[in-house]
């Protein structure tokens, strides 16, 4: 039992802290907010650091095969936490202006980490199911946190409904999974089903099939991705930051985690899928983006584009496909989190502003941010030799490696059309005269985040080993997970040991 | 075993009736109450199969919570259910196809069943020497806490959600202040006052 709880350690000091900084916020005779967010943060970094240290272990098991920890969760993990805390320093002068900030808002993004924790280390459908649902629900209050206003609280229940809609039909295939393999864990259900030239059959095809619709709703993969642009629109600003970075994290985690222990022998039948949703996610992030004048909301779009351009690695099947999809991810966290915080810095004297037309002239007005927002955009549009184009040329090598060159060649393409709308914005913001009114200057952490992690994006190609290195060992342990045989002796031991 | 039976025909025949009342009451306060009714026969049939915990969860949770909460919903909320009911007649027929289809697949169910029962051992609902209830209790703090747990975070969640989302702290809350209550004489707020007659205050 002990040891179970010492594999839980990151989740269980997140969600005791969480509690604990609740119990704070409401017994504080005074506004207790700022000691909160500094006590989040704390947490998350004390729990990053917990989930790094069990990266070195090799796969082990808890709660009867119901939790397991090995490279892979531990990097992603550590990669989530650290975006969420991020996202709350980010947040802390946006949530002062306007009146947003309340000493919940921290804590509902704890539990959603601690959520996303579970998610990524879940090796079971009802312990990936209770994850996704903690993860869900503190993200839907989260982005109708300003419920003054009618798009925050629209933005809010669009992503309520549409995400009760997508867990039904998780649950759905879910069950039906379940009914055909008569166990609800990973290994279990990769051994039960037997599997011809890579077809399973039609009954669990089916099931997999709803599943994996349920996971792509959560990872706004095209035709999954309609509540996308209206929530990051509605949302507060760093919520939708929030949004963009940590639970995409988190639910491409989960994606390559189920695929590849649940369903390692049918790569012909989820290959098709992953394929076609990322052709699909590719195409659409890039041409729906053009007409957009929100910059929250092109970034919406944006967010599927490169939800597409990480798929593309996964649709390769291999180790080195899988280690591409980690690598994306993480430079797609911080390129994403990089550009938020310039979006959180467009602030004037009259308000916030996000239309795309208002950053114009700001090399002028605001070199600084209108470099960083520059670099990030390269970035984004994979222009050697930023960091996003090593992301790209990772999953591209590995889906020309697999023989899928018609996917290659299409997400080229449309990573070319993508380039066109984030050029433009570095064109609005160099070649167009200054807007009528000027931009704040911008606040310190924002300028800090923002230059951190442009200079991340700027110098990746300098020494890019240890990230790449990283990337490729939590491949290898998600990939050359010991047989399943080998895990469910395992689970059956720790039954017994207790 | 007749006594079973007898039972089994009572709780049946009463649920079905009050389920059908449940839609066709005039009134929606009867309608929920009739609710109530269906909720705790189906908890006796429960209980006749031996799944007491089932049925004890049946009625305090649904009985308990949702029929009551129903209950205050429609008691608070001015809804004019003559307008409601104008257009039952129209959902008619797709009702009827739904109760169709499902009454064909239960006559599939009801034909396959035992084949699928000679096919595979089922699990026992009453496990050797405990109730079902012990049952449960045994493994759900011990092989399913992680779940168990995760659960109680999600209604915290949820909790937290609700609270945040519609509680509205008002500048000047009207406290009770037991001390100032204590601290109050019959001298500060009784007046006695000589009125004569026909004069009044």
């Amino acid at each position: 039992m002990l040891a179970n709880v010492t594999l839980l350690l990151p989740e269980l000091v997140l969600f005791i802290g969480a509690m604990g900084l609740l119990m704070v916020g409401a017994f504080a005779t005074t506004d207790a907010t700022r000691v909160i967010e500094y006590g989040a943060i704390s947490l998350l970094l004390i729990a990053a650091i917990a989930s790094w240290l069990q990266g070195d272990t090799v796969a082990q098991l808890a709660f009867g095969g119901s939790f397991i920890v090995d490279a892979f969760s531990a990097f992603m993990k550590t990669l989530t936490y650290l975006t969420t805390a991020v996202v709350i320093i980010m947040a802390r002068g946006f949530m002062q202006n306007e009146n947003l900030a309340r000493f919940e808002v921290p804590v509902l993004m704890l539990l959603a980490a601690v959520g996303m924790g579970m998610m990524i280390s879940a090796n079971d459908l009802i312990a990936l199911y209770m994850g996704i649902e903690l993860q869900s629900l503190a993200l839907y209050v989260l982005a109708a946190i300003k419920r003054d206003s009618l798009r925050a609280t629209e933005a809010g229940l669009k992503y309520f409904v549409l995400g009760a809609l997508s867990s039904g039909m998780l649950l759905y295939g879910a069950s039906l999974i379940y009914g055909f393999s008569g166990t609800t864990n990973f290994a279990g259900i990769a051994q039960a089903f037997t599997v011809e030239n890579g077809i399973l059959p039609l009954a669990q095809v089916v099931g997999m099939v709803f599943l994996l619709a349920g996971l792509a709703f959560k990872i706004s993969a095209v035709p999954f991705h309609m509540w996308t642009p209206d929530v990051y629109e509605g949302a507060p600003t760093p919520m939708t930051a929030f949004f963009a970075a940590a639970p995409k994290l988190a639910g491409m985690a989960v994606f390559l985690r189920v695929v590849i222990s649940a369903f390692p022998d049918a790569l012909a039948a989820w290959q098709q899928i992953i394929i076609f949703i990322s052709i699909a996610s590719m195409v659409l992030g890039a041409f729906a983006a053009i007409g957009q004048t929100n910059i929250k909301r092109l970034m919406a779009y944006s967010s599927i584009g490169h939800m597409g351009f990480a798929l593309v690695g996964f649709a390769a099947g291999t180790e080195d496909g899988v280690a591409a999809v980690i690598l994306y991810m993480t430079l797609y966290g911080v390129m994403t989190l990089g550009t938020f915080a310039c979006i959180l810095s467009m602030r004037r004297d009259s308000g916030m502003v996000e239309q795309v037309k208002s950053l114009s002239g700001l090399s002028q007005v605001r070199p600084f941010m209108a470099l960083c927002l520059a670099i990030l955009m390269f970035s984004l549009a994979g222009i050697p030799p930023l960091a996003g184009f090593f992301g790209k040329l990772f999953v591209f090598h590995a889906a020309i490696d697999a023989g899928l060159y018609g996917l290659c060649i299409l997400g080229v393409l449309s990573s070319v059309v993508g380039a066109y709308y984030y050029l433009r914005i570095v064109k609005i913001m160099y070649l167009d005269p200054p807007a009528d009114e000027a931009n704040d200057p911008m606040p310190r952490e924002l300028s800090i985040v923002a230059g951190a992690l442009a200079g991340v994006c700027l110098l990746f190609f300098v020494y890019p080993s240890p990230l790449i290195d990283l990337a490729a060992s939590a491949g290898q342990a998600l990939i050359d997970m010991p047989a399943p045989d080998a895990l469910l002796t395992g689970l059956f031991e720790a039954t017994d040991a207790r | 075993m007749t006594l079973t039976a007898l039972a089994f025909y009572l709780f049946a025949t009463v649920s079905v009736a009050s389920a059908f009342m449940v839609i066709s009451a005039r009134n929606p306060v009867y309608s929920v109450l009739f609710l109530i009714l269906t909720f705790f026969n189906s908890a006796g049939l429960f209980v006749l199969m031996g799944a007491e915990f089932l049925a004890m969860i049946l009625v305090v949770v649904y009985v308990g919570a949702v029929a009551v909460l129903f209950l205050f919903v429609v008691m608070m909320l001015d809804i004019d259910f003559a307008e409601l009911n104008e257009g039952f007649l129209q959902y008619m027929p797709i009702g009827a196809t739904i109760g169709l289809i499902l009454l064909l697949e239960l006559l599939l169910i009801f034909g396959a069943s035992t084949q699928l029962v000679s096919q595979s051992a089922l699990p026992q609902a009453t496990p050797e020497g405990m109730t079902n209830a012990e049952a449960i209790g045994r493994v759900l703090y011990t092989d399913y806490i992680y779940y168990f747990q995760a659960a109680g975070a999600v209604l915290l969640v949820a909790m937290i959600g609700a609270i945040v989302l519609t509680l509205v702290k008002s500048e000047n809350p009207r406290r009770q202040s037991i001390a100032a209550q204590n601290a109050r004489r019959r001298e500060d707020g009784v007046e006695l006052v000589d009125i004569e007659p026909g004069q009044g205050l």
